[in-house]
């Protein structure tokens, strides 16, 4: 340790500084950047994980582009979320703008709103699953016969398959969302509200021109996070599905449905990378769009 | 006059300032409280019947009743005397700990070491780790298996845990904590003649106390819940974590819901419990997490 002594203290701060960051570069590079790399490379070949690799060039984006199940499939991710994403954001926001007025039971009625975000989604897709099966066994139509209405199918139409996939992702991510949204409104100064109510202004105006406005920071973090998580589901699919996985028809698959299935299923490896390659552009997108949003801040 | 007026009119604004108690029971205060209590209660349900359903008896899982006439912890003795969910309790407890604990202590070492270091490439270290965060898991699960497959991971503890020992998002959450502690405190600690190594862990770190808390809340419920990488990296039933035991037990189960549901509530239990014991800790770090990240 001889040549430590006769460093500067800036010298020494260099030192510990690299010391302290050697593993997690180390980890870094070789956990997320060179496998980054390898899943772009491996988009341009052909391997079934036994034989030899072979080159490929644009053969997997040809088929991918060719490939009418893709193409569902590219639709139903957005579907997903192009509904969970605004009927999630409308549910928790219009919950967490009165729950903020609410004093009485404050603390418990929030509580019960952020429950479900505990769960697991495997643990969840599997309640949901009994939900949806037909009378006398799950217990939506066992209420709806109950009622005297007709049953409904839920999971076996190809129409009503994915809504109700989505329905228990939407469910347990809303307490999130409320407790951001809460967080958003409560960082509103208190002032901007009293010179309102000193000019008069209704209380639909308040929300329009000083509510939202002033949130949208809150607003766009919510609409890129939970963006970022419709268009990556899985769990609740693989496992509302399990018979038929992406079923009925491929009407419920997801993009990262099949992945896997392309990958660990049917062993098609450079097929399944390049399908990664598709979401990694599409969440990129995404994410760029947040910054593009932010950027005068 | 005025003044009092607006302050009775920002009550309904914000819920921390304290009661009027002449609106305290206007009729729409009541209705809107009603409402949001309702709308609590339908939340809850789904994981009320799943509690429910696993006191049943399999010929009463068609009963709409919360309350089983004739409750029973049979569905728990069958599952349990599986065996399987010890082990996957276990796996899933194992995995989840040491995940933790490893991201908790690189994360804010790296934070800190980017938030109060000054060194050339610290930028580039910056933005690099951050730019991972763009890097969706799916798109690395394939070259993370064919790298657990050559090294031998595949069906290992190692396996499930190496993509998680240290996350991009705490790194950079941290960096963000640690700004708020001032310099001078570590300029003190290192007149005192503590190494850097100590001022990260003796002076730094305690006055972060509740990031490190809500970030090892949000990487412990994260592994816990995890499911794609898990069910990709494991083959052994002996190794499966509780999200993918349940996958299999409940696929086994077929259409013997009481069994599937006790299932799916001893994996959510643990998370329930932990929930209700440190509610305000987390709706904290919820809050915290969301607004630095």
């Amino acid at each position: 340790m001889h040549w430590y002594h006769i460093l500067s203290i800036k010298q020494k701060q260099v030192v510990w500084a690299w010391t302290f960051l050697s593993i997690p570069v180390l980890f870094f590079t070789v956990i997320r950047f060179y496998p980054t790399f390898g899943a772009v490379l491996l988009s341009f070949q052909d391997w079934n994980l036994l034989g030899s690799k072979t080159w490929a060039g644009l053969e997997n984006y040809q088929r991918l582009i060719s490939d009418p199940v893709f193409w569902k499939v590219f639709s139903n991710t957005f579907i997903y979320l192009l509904l969970g994403t605004p009927i999630s954001l409308v549910i928790s926001f219009m919950i967490a703008y009165n729950l903020d007025k609410v004093n009485f039971l404050h603390v418990t009625i929030r509580a019960m709103y952020f429950l479900p975000f505990m769960t697991s989604a495997v643990a969840m897709a599997w309640l949901w699953r009994w939900f949806y099966q037909p009378v006398p066994i799950g217990l939506f139509n066992n209420i709806l016969s109950s009622l005297g209405i007709s049953q409904f199918p839920f999971l076996n139409s190809t129409f009503s398959a994915l809504p109700s996939v989505l329905a228990p992702a939407v469910w347990a991510g809303l307490g999130f969302q409320i407790i951001i949204f809460m967080a958003g409104l409560r960082s509103i100064p208190q002032s901007y509200y009293e010179a309102a109510q000193i000019d008069g202004v209704g209380s639909w105006t308040i929300l329009r021109e000083i509510t939202l406005p002033l949130l949208k920071p809150t607003i766009v973090f919510l609409v890129v996070f939970s963006s970022i998580g419709f268009l990556r589901i899985f769990d609740q699919v693989f496992n509302m599905t399990t018979n038929d996985p992406g079923g009925p028809l491929n009407s419920t698959k997801p993009l990262v449905l099949m992945i896997y299935d392309t990958a660990f299923n049917g062993f098609d490896m450079g097929y399944a990378a390049a399908q990664t390659v598709v979401l990694f552009t599409i969440l990129l997108i995404v994410s760029l769009f947040q910054l593009y949003i932010m950027r005068e801040r | 006059m005025s003044d009092i007026g607006i302050k009775a009119s920002a009550t309904s604004l914000n819920a921390a300032k304290p009661y009027n108690y002449n609106k305290r029971m206007e009729p729409a205060r009541v209705i809107r409280w009603t409402i949001l209590f309702l709308g609590g209660v339908v939340m809850v349900m789904p994981i009320v019947f799943m509690l429910s359903t696993s006191f049943k008896w399999p010929h009463e899982i068609y009963n709409l009743m919360i309350i089983p006439d004739d409750p029973t912890i049979e569905n728990y003795t069958y599952v349990l005397e599986d065996g399987r969910f010890y082990k996957w309790f276990i796996n899933s407890l194992i995995v989840a700990t040491i995940t933790t604990i490893s991201a908790v202590i690189f994360d804010s070492l790296v934070g800190y070491t980017l938030c109060k270091f000054r060194f050339r490439g610290r930028m580039i270290v910056f933005v690099a780790i951050l730019s991972t965060l763009m890097i969706p898991t799916e798109m690395l699960v394939i070259p993370w298996y064919l790298m657990a497959r050559d090294f031998g991971w595949l069906n290992s503890y190692w396996g499930i845990m190496f993509p998680g020992v240290i996350t991009a998002f705490g790194t950079f959450l941290m960096k963000q904590f640690f700004e708020s502690v001032p310099d001078d405190f570590l300029e003190a600690a290192r007149i005192d003649g503590l190494n850097e190594f100590q001022i990260w862990w003796t002076v730094a770190m305690p006055l972060v106390t509740p990031a490190i808390s809500a970030l090892a809340i949000f990487v412990f419920l994260g592994n816990w819940t995890a499911f794609i990488w898990p069910l990709i990296v494991t083959n052994d039933p002996a190794l499966y974590t509780i999200p993918v035991g349940l996958t299999t037990f409940s696929v086994e189960q077929n259409v013997e819901w009481e069994l599937i549901m006790t299932g799916a509530a001893l994996a959510t239990i643990p998370t329930l419990i932990v929930f209700l014991v440190f509610q305000r800790y987390i709706i904290r770090g919820v809050v915290m997490t969301g607004l630095k990240g």
